[in-house]
């Protein structure tokens, strides 16, 4: 059975006809061939799927995508402002060496995003907390918690993160 | 060596942009048109036969393309083992298996196969189809499968596989001759390598009606050779591509899948079959870490000497032989490249049970019987009343030292230096004061310390071959192509640096590929054996040299003056003696492409074949406060000090630490495949299986005894497998040196450590 959702993804409202039983995952994966967010378990366990709905992280892997109807949604994919220059998280993680083999950083990222906004001012402990859904087996975590206490440290001297050049030939 | 102050700088890798943009693709990102999804049937008894199948309610299900049983396919048999071919057939790994199989070794076994229009109508097919089984005894160990009347795993051998034994002197004679003799019984456990991408492959038949298979594989080039056996083709009609990869740590140093997607491919008509395993799948039914056993005696004198080791290993190989001894054989090597010894016995066998089939992960060995050697040294200091770290330097080999067990002369290597810069920079000594406060009541805390030695590649024991490839651009950047692979370790942003330093250009004129090609990179055996930086570096640096000489020779001809005179530097073409400037190396690389007279486009190519090896060293230094009450340990302090010659890329190297220290500690306190009696599985699930959370790891610590490695390309030695070499046996002494409890069997999980505890009479 197939049912007709309204969302707005990414800064884009979006309709869709989508099986009731399908996953929020395989909507964004198969349909919208938006593959920046990852599957790691399928059932909940690792955040590798993680999305952002309505200012709440959530599994997209077990979330229904009939129930992202009417809310608004963020993949990996709308964190990049549309000159394609990188949201402070993400250049943070970039400069403090945060991403190895990169699949979790996405979930990873969007994870670190929605607590920033609910906790501006983390406390290691607090951060650390925060990002224990989201499983990583290449960094021990050690300079993704580095990032995102980095982001929070200079929002709070309202310093800009100096942008990632990694423009060639210069 | 460094020249051009690439090397040894810390450098963004190349990568990372892509990957918190959400753009990078791995291997199920790629869109595909009509493909079909694989799924296996997997048995649900870990030793017996399949007797039949009844498949006709199967095949009747939506979506169903084919069912295939082990009779549908090639028979041929192979290996997984991510080894380069052995041109000489008695050093080739066991064949001993097929695309499928009706005789079932291993729980979740590959019994049949369904193709299907998408996943889940392959899934509702496997449940529908009727499996009779007749059923053989169940081997979880290996003494229940070296018993007499045990039935053999495989019909063409016996279980033990393999049975050697190395060393030198007379350790009956030196046991005797000693002090005091230690003998201790180790056990390690199955760890699984959870790389967050499981495994997943597509293949199908290609415009020029070969095959090529995306996948998630650390092995290109072997994965080529390792389908073409398996499904009965010349090699050169397989093309594997490898995009970014979801971590590896040696489960994809075996061709698992993608002999199975290639042949389902060819059977139905050449469209591209899809196969991507579950989390349960990966953790249960691919590799893991061989448990092993040790029985270990030491001899030590009062004077700290030793006289005497003796180790006899017993390493559960699983269902089939895979990488088999290449890893409980390993063990010797690294025991005679730390300990003075007047005699040492190292005894192994490898055995067939009926477990999940142990592979490559991570350390190939080294993390085992590191956790039993240097448990008991720590046994061995205490009895003769000797500070741990005092023990360790005075026993270390001297510099230079030629170890017989693999001909490889220890030049460089500083497992001492590492001890010293450890007990400083960790605060051991106030560490150990401390923990003296808290030896009664229900917090105990207690300090440990191990060591460890780590290879840089096979050498002499393998083929050590690789190849690079440099391309001048018009604006003077570089294409640089390589068969070595990224896996998310950044090799390929070290490379970069090498390739940089030794042209003279910045490292942002190099450029990588994400994807690895088997029809267009040259020729390298892949990421194990922290090889890469060491062997692959070679390879960088001579086809950077060639480059190099290439683009003086033509600016000779084109500026007139003698290639000699000239170098290049930042980027420009200058007077070697003192740097003045010839020609913006971009001017120069636009001629080299149009100029009418001098334009031919410059490349550059190598392939090398190296015989050395550098030996790294290293050690964990951690204190620990165990609960006794309830047996839960916490880390609370942690550090690695590791010897590993020049770091090319500083924040890369601490990332790899990091995330080896991660996996190490979890190997001591947390992770391990359980069985029942019926060899099931119990916790192939990230909530059951431990890997650590942010929760439960404190903060990393590190740091590095650098030093210019006499043999390595840019002075480097290995490093990528080496951080969790020693983490779990430095946790293990610290309980002990809290409790006074000497646990010998990871993981130090609450239940285990409660146990121990009180059979010790501790509670």
């Amino acid at each position: 059975m197939n049912q007709t959702i309204e969302f707005t993804l990414n800064g884009e409202t979006r309709h869709y006809s989508v099986d009731v039983r399908q996953s929020l995952l395989e909507l964004l994966r198969d349909e919208l061939a938006l593959t920046g967010t990852k599957e790691g378990c399928g059932v909940g366990e690792c955040g590798a799927c993680t999305v952002i709905v309505d200012g709440e992280t959530v599994d997209s892997c077990i979330y229904l995508a009939v129930w992202a109807d009417g809310k608004t949604l963020t993949t990996v994919e709308g964190l990049a402002a549309e000159d394609g220059s990188l949201s402070d998280v993400q250049t943070a993680y970039v400069q403090d060496g945060a991403v190895q083999c990169g699949f979790c950083i996405p979930g990873m990222v969007l994870s670190s995003t929605q607590f920033l906004e609910d906790n501006p001012t983390p406390t290691r402990p607090e951060i650390k907390r925060a990002l224990s859904g989201n499983m990583c087996r290449c960094t021990g975590y050690q300079k993704i918690v580095d990032a995102v206490a980095d982001v929070a440290e200079k929002r709070q001297e309202n310093a800009d993160i100096a942008p990632v050049n990694f423009t060639r030939h210069a | 060596m460094a020249k051009n102050n690439v090397i040894g700088k810390t450098e963004q890798r190349w990568d990372a942009i892509a990957k918190v943009k959400g753009q990078a693709k791995f291997t199920a990102d790629f869109p595909i048109n009509h493909k079909l999804h694989a799924k296996i049937l997997r048995s649900t008894i870990a030793h017996g036969y399949v007797t039949a199948y009844d498949i006709t309610e199967a095949e009747q299900m939506p979506g169903v393309v084919k069912i295939f049983l082990p009779e549908d396919l090639p028979q041929n048999k192979f290996g997984t083992a991510g080894h380069p071919w052995s041109m000489v057939p008695a050093k080739r790994d066991i064949e001993d298996r097929t695309l499928l199989t009706r005789h079932v070794r291993v729980y979740g076994d590959d019994i049949a196969c369904v193709v299907a229009k998408t996943e889940l109508e392959a899934i509702r097919a496997l449940e529908k189809i009727k499996v009779t089984y007749e059923k053989y005894p169940v081997y979880l160990t290996p003494k229940a499968a070296m018993a007499d009347n045990a039935r053999r795993v495989h019909e063409e051998r016996d279980n033990v596989i393999a049975d050697t034994s190395v060393g030198y002197g007379d350790v009956a004679k030196e046991l005797k001759a000693a002090d005091y003799v230690i003998k201790e019984h180790f056990h390690t456990p199955m760890q699984q390598h959870v790389h967050m991408e499981n495994q997943v492959a597509v293949a199908w038949q290609s415009e020029d009606q070969r095959w090529t298979c995306i996948s998630s594989t650390q092995i290109p080039y072997i994965c080529r050779r390792i389908i073409g056996q398996a499904v009965g083709v010349p090699w050169s009609q397989i093309r594997v591509q490898k995009p970014f990869i979801g971590g590896g740590f040696g489960n994809k140093q075996e061709v698992i899948i993608e002999p199975l997607v290639v042949a389902l491919s060819m059977a139905c008509g050449g469209r591209p079959v899809e196969m991507n395993l579950t989390r349960e799948e990966s953790i249960a039914y691919t590799r893991t870490r061989h448990a092993i056993d040790y029985d270990l005696a030491v001899g030590v004198n009062k004077d700290g000497s030793i006289t005497a080791i003796d180790c006899n290993v017993y390493s559960n190989q699983g269902g089939y032989a895979s990488h088999g001894h290449a890893i409980g054989g390993k063990g010797g090597t690294f025991i005679n490249a730390l300990y003075k010894t007047e005699s040492l016995r190292y005894a192994a066998k490898t055995i067939y049970t009926n477990v999940a089939t142990a592979g490559a992960m991570r350390g190939y060995g080294i993390p085992q019987v590191m956790f039993a050697l240097e448990s008991i040294m720590d046994d061995a200091a205490e009895k003769i009343g000797m500070d741990p770290i005092d023990f360790r330097i005075q026993n270390r080999r001297p510099e230079g030292f030629l170890n017989t067990l693999s001909h490889v002369q220890q030049f460089n290597f500083k497992i001492d230096k590492c001890l010293q810069k450890g007990r400083e920079a960790f605060h051991w000594d106030e560490k150990l004061q401390d923990s003296l406060k808290y030896k009664t009541g229900s917090k105990r805390r207690g300090v440990g310390v191990a060591g460890f030695s780590y290879g840089s590649g096979t050498y002499p024991f393998g083929l050590e071959t690789a190849g690079a490839r440099l391309t001048l651009m018009p604006d003077a950047s570089f294409k640089l192509m390589l068969g070595a692979t990224e896996i998310g370790q950044g090799a390929d942003t070290a490379f970069s640096q090498m390739a940089a330093d030794t042209i003279g250009v910045g490292y942002d004129k190099i450029i990588r590929d994400a994807m690895s090609d088997t029809d267009i990179d040259p020729f390298d055996t892949g990421s194990y054996a922290s090889r890469q930086t060491y062997i692959t570096g070679f390879a960088v640096q001579e086809a950077a040299e060639k480059m190099k000489q290439k683009i003086l020779k033509r600016a000779s001809e084109m500026y007139d003056i003698r290639p000699e005179y000239m170098d290049i530097v930042d980027g420009n073409i200058v007077y070697s003696h003192n740097d003045q400037k010839i020609a913006d190396l971009a001017d120069f690389a636009m001629s080299s492409f149009y100029d009418m007279a001098h334009g031919r486009a410059i490349v550059a190519e190598s392939s090398v074949n190296i015989h050395n090896n550098s030996y790294a060293s290293g050690c964990t230094l951690a204190q620990v406060e165990v609960d006794i009450e309830t047996g839960q340990i916490e880390l609370l302090s942690v550090m690695n000090v590791h010897d590993s010659g020049k770091i090319i890329n500083p924040i890369l190297a601490e990332g790899q630490v990091d995330g080896g220290m991660a996996m190490g500690i979890a190997y001591g306190l947390s992770e391990g495949v359980r069985y029942n009696e019926a060899g099931k599985p119990l916790n192939n699930n990230l909530m059951d299986y431990k890997i650590p959370t942010t929760m439960d790891l404190p903060d990393l610590d590190h740091a590095f005894v650098e030093s210019e490695d006499p043999l390595g390309p840019y002075g480097n030695k290995s490093l990528g497998e080496n951080p969790l070499c020693s983490p779990a046996a430095a946790i293990r002494n610290a309980v002990k040196n809290a409790t006074g409890v000497a646990i010998n069997s990871n993981p130090l999980a609450s239940q285990h450590v409660f146990e121990q505890l009180k059979q010790a009479h501790v509670i």
